[in-house]
C-alpha cells in the first residue's frame, strides 16, 4: 500500500455538548417549564415558611371550620380545631420536600452503591445483590414501609429512611443494568489496560455514563416518596409534631361531606407537586435519551 | 531475550453450547523494537489473544513473559507496574474514549493514576504528547465527540504513549477508518516507533496493512497460529494453504479470476473439528488432514507453519 502524506482532515463541525444540547431540548418542553416554575414556587414558600406563617402551624389560631374567603385573615380557612389551613399548606409544603427529596437522596445512594458492584464485578457477587434486591422488590413496599415506620418512632428521620429503603432497589436495578452493559465498551477496557483501580473505573469512569437514566428515575422517586409520606400521615403513622399534607387529608377524611375543603386543598397540593415532579422527570428523560424518545 | 515470550497460552470461555477456545496453545515472541503483524479472519481470535496478552482477558493457560516475568499468573493488583510498560489501541476509535471527559483528563488521568509528576509535569507531558500526535493544545479542552475518526485515533495513540511503555498492542487500529486517513495513522505509529522505541503486535485482518507494517507476520486460523514468517519471505512463499487462500483474496486488477478461493465459513470455535481445524474449508485437504493436527513445525529459517501438506499446492494422491 502506498503511504502518502495527506492534508489533515477537515475540522469535524461540533454538535453541541451534551449538557447544554439536553438542557436546551428540556426548556423547549412547556410543560416542563411550567412544571419547573411550579416546582421553584412550592420550594420557595417551604423555605419561606417560618417568615410567612411565625407561628406553629399546628396551633388553634380561629374559629373552626371557617371556610376558605370567609375571613381574610384566614384565606384558606380553618380546620375543625380552629387551625389556619394555609399556614398547614405552607409547612406541609417543608415536610413533603423535605422528606422526598432526603429519602430520594439516600434511596439513590444505596442504589447506586449495591448496582454498581453487582453490575461491574458481575459473578458470585452479582449473584448475591440480586438476590437482596429481589427480596426487598417481592416484598409489598407500602406494607413494609408501615412496618419499619411502625417498628421505629414516626419523625421526620426515621420516614425518611424506610422510604429510602423502600426505594434503592429500583435504582439499583436500573444502575446495575447500565454498568452490565457499559463494562463492555472499549473505554472501560482501556481504563482497566492503564491500570486504573475498581473505585475509579466505577465512579470516574462508567457513573457519569449511567447517570442520565438515574436522574430521570430521581424526580420520579421524589414524586413516590411524597406519596408515600403522604400515605403514611394520613394513616396517622406521619410525625405527629409536624404538619404535612397526608396529615390534613388525613384530619379532614371525617368532614369529607361537610368541610371537603379540607381534604380538597392538600390533595391539590399534593397532585400538583408529584404532577410537575413526574412532567419534569419526562422532559429530562426526552432531554437525555433524545434517540430512544424519538423512537417510542 | 524478547522484550515479549507467549508460550502455549490458552483462552478459553465458558459458555452454555461448550468451551469456547478462542485462544487454544499460542506461542510467539515479539523482540525489543520488532513491529509483528498477526493476521486472520474475524473470530479467529485474535483480538483475544492481545487482550490476553495485556492480563484484560484471563488466561487459561500458558505463560506471558514480559521482560523475564511470567505476567500470566501474576495477581490483578501486581500488574500495575505492567500496565505502564504495555498498552493497547483499540479498533473503535467512538467507543474508547469516555465521552463524558475532556481529551485532557482522559490524557493527565493515566499519570496521575501512576502516580508520575506533579500537576505541573503532568500537564507538560499531556500538552507535548498531543501535539506530538499532531492535534492542537487547543484539542485539551474538549470532548472526544467533537473529533472525527481519524483524529479520535491520534488521541487513543497519545493515551497509549502516555506511560511510555515498551510494547503496544495495536487491536485494528485503523480499520474503522476511511482509507486516505488510515496512511495517515499508519503514518504516525511508525514514526512514534522510531522515536520512542516501540515494539508492536499489529492485529489486522488486512493483509496490505500488515504488509507495510509488519517485520514478522503470524497468521492465526481458529485460536492457533497456523503459519509464521518474515514479512518477505511469508508474502513470496506461502507455505500453508490458508495463507495462501488470503493473499489470494486480495483484489488484484490484473488477475482476471477473481473467485473466492475459500469456501464455507470459520468452524464455530465451540466445536472444532477434528484433525486439523483447516480441513473442512482446505483445497489440499486429504485423509490424514481429517485425523492428525498438525503441528507448527519449521520449514525454513525463521519460516515455520502447522500443515502436513506444507507448500503443495494441489491435492496429493491418495496413498
Amino acid at each position: 500500500m502506498a503511504i502518502v502524506e495527506l492534508a489533515p482532515e477537515a475540522p469535524v463541525v461540533a454538535p453541541a455538548v451534551g449538557t447544554w444540547r439536553a438542557l436546551r431540548a428540556f426548556l423547549r418542553n412547556p410543560a416542563a417549564v411550567i412544571a419547573t416554575l411550579f416546582l421553584l414556587l412550592v420550594t420557595l414558600i417551604a423555605i419561606a415558611a417560618p417568615l410567612i406563617y411565625p407561628e406553629d402551624p399546628l396551633s388553634m389560631v380561629a374559629r373552626p371550620f371557617l371556610w376558605p374567603g370567609q375571613n381574610p385573615k384566614f384565606p384558606l380557612g380553618s380546620d375543625s380545631l380552629g387551625r389556619d389551613v394555609a399556614a398547614g399548606l405552607v409547612w406541609g409544603a417543608r415536610i413533603s420536600l423535605v422528606i422526598g427529596i432526603a429519602a430520594m437522596a439516600l434511596g439513590v445512594t444505596i442504589g447506586i452503591v449495591v448496582g454498581a458492584t453487582a453490575g461491574y464485578f458481575g459473578g458470585r457477587i452479582d449473584d448475591a445483590l440480586v438476590r437482596l434486591i429481589e427480596i426487598f422488590q417481592t416484598t409489598p413496599s407500602f406494607l413494609m414501609l408501615v412496618v419499619l415506620v411502625a417498628i421505629a418512632e414516626p419523625r421526620v428521620e426515621s420516614i425518611t429512611v424506610a422510604i429510602a429503603l423502600v426505594t434503592w432497589p429500583t435504582i439499583a436495578r436500573l444502575v446495575r443494568a447500565e454498568f452490565r452493559s457499559l463494562r463492555e465498551k472499549d473505554f472501560v477496557t482501556a481504563a482497566r489496560g492503564l491500570g486504573y483501580g475498581h473505585a475509579r473505573i466505577i465512579f470516574i469512569e462508567i457513573l457519569p455514563n449511567a447517570l442520565p437514566p438515574i436522574i430521570v428515575t430521581s424526580s420520579v422517586i421524589v414524586a413516590s416518596a411524597i406519596l408515600m409520606e403522604s400515605a403514611l400521615s394520613f394513616m396517622g403513622l406521619g410525625d405527629p409534631n409536624r404538619i404535612s399534607w397526608g396529615s390534613m387529608i388525613g384530619a379532614g377524611r371525617e368532614m369529607l361531606r361537610t368541610a371537603w375543603y379540607l381534604t380538597l386543598i392538600p390533595g391539590i397540593a399534593i397532585v400538583l407537586t408529584v404532577l410537575a415532579l413526574n412532567l419534569i422527570g419526562d422532559a429530562l428523560n426526552d432531554a437525555l435519551n433524545p434517540r430512544l424518545s424519538a423512537e417510542r | 531475550m524478547p522484550l515479549l515470550s507467549v508460550a502455549d497460552l490458552h483462552t478459553h470461555f465458558p459458555t452454555p453450547q461448550g468451551t469456547l477456545r478462542a485462544v487454544d496453545g499460542v506461542s510467539l515472541t515479539v523482540a525489543k523494537g520488532e513491529s509483528v503483524g498477526l493476521v486472520g479472519e474475524s473470530g479467529c481470535g485474535k483480538s483475544t489473544l492481545g487482550k490476553t496478552v495485556l492480563r484484560l482477558v484471563p488466561p487459561t493457560s500458558g505463560e506471558i513473559v514480559f521482560a523475564g516475568e511470567d505476567i500470566a499468573r501474576l495477581p490483578a493488583e501486581s500488574l500495575k507496574p505492567y500496565r505502564r510498560r504495555a498498552q493497547m489501541i483499540f479498533q473503535d476509535p467512538f467507543g474508547s474514549l469516555n465521552p463524558r471527559h475532556t481529551i485532557e483528563s482522559i490524557l493527565t488521568a493515566p499519570l496521575y493514576v501512576h502516580g508520575i509528576g506533579d500537576r505541573a509535569e503532568r500537564q507538560k507531558r499531556v500538552a507535548a504528547i498531543i501535539e506530538r500526535v499532531g492535534l492542537p493544545l487547543s484539542a485539551l479542552s474538549r470532548y472526544p465527540h467533537e473529533f472525527s475518526g481519524g483524529q479520535r485515533q491520534r488521541i487513543g495513540i497519545a493515551r497509549a504513549l502516555i506511560l511510555g511503555p515498551d510494547l503496544v498492542i495495536c487491536d485494528e487500529p485503523v480499520s474503522a477508518l476511511d482509507l486516505s486517513i488510515q496512511a495517515q495513522i499508519l503514518n504516525l505509529l511508525v514514526e512514534m516507533k522510531r522515536e520512542f522505541n516501540l515494539s508492536y503486535l499489529f492485529i489486522s485482518h488486512d493483509l496490505s496493512v500488515i504488509r507495510y507494517f509488519a517485520d514478522r507476520v503470524l497468521v492465526m486460523y481458529l485460536g492457533r497460529i497456523v503459519e509464521s514468517g518474515t514479512g518477505a519471505d511469508l508474502w513470496a512463499r506461502p507455505l500453508h494453504p490458508y495463507t495462501r487462500a488470503l493473499i489470494q483474496a486480495i483484489p488484484d486488477p490484473s488477475r482476471r479470476r477473481q473467485a473466492a478461493p475459500l469456501g464455507g465459513d470459520i468452524a464455530s470455535p465451540q466445536d472444532l473439528p477434528r484433525g486439523c481445524r483447516f480441513h473442512p474449508r482446505c483445497p489440499i485437504a486429504t485423509a490424514v488432514c481429517a485425523e492428525r493436527d498438525p503441528a507448527l513445525e519449521t520449514h525454513a529459517p525463521g519460516h515455520q507453519t502447522a500443515c502436513h501438506h506444507a507448500g503443495q499446492l494441489t491435492r496429493p494422491p491418495e496413498a
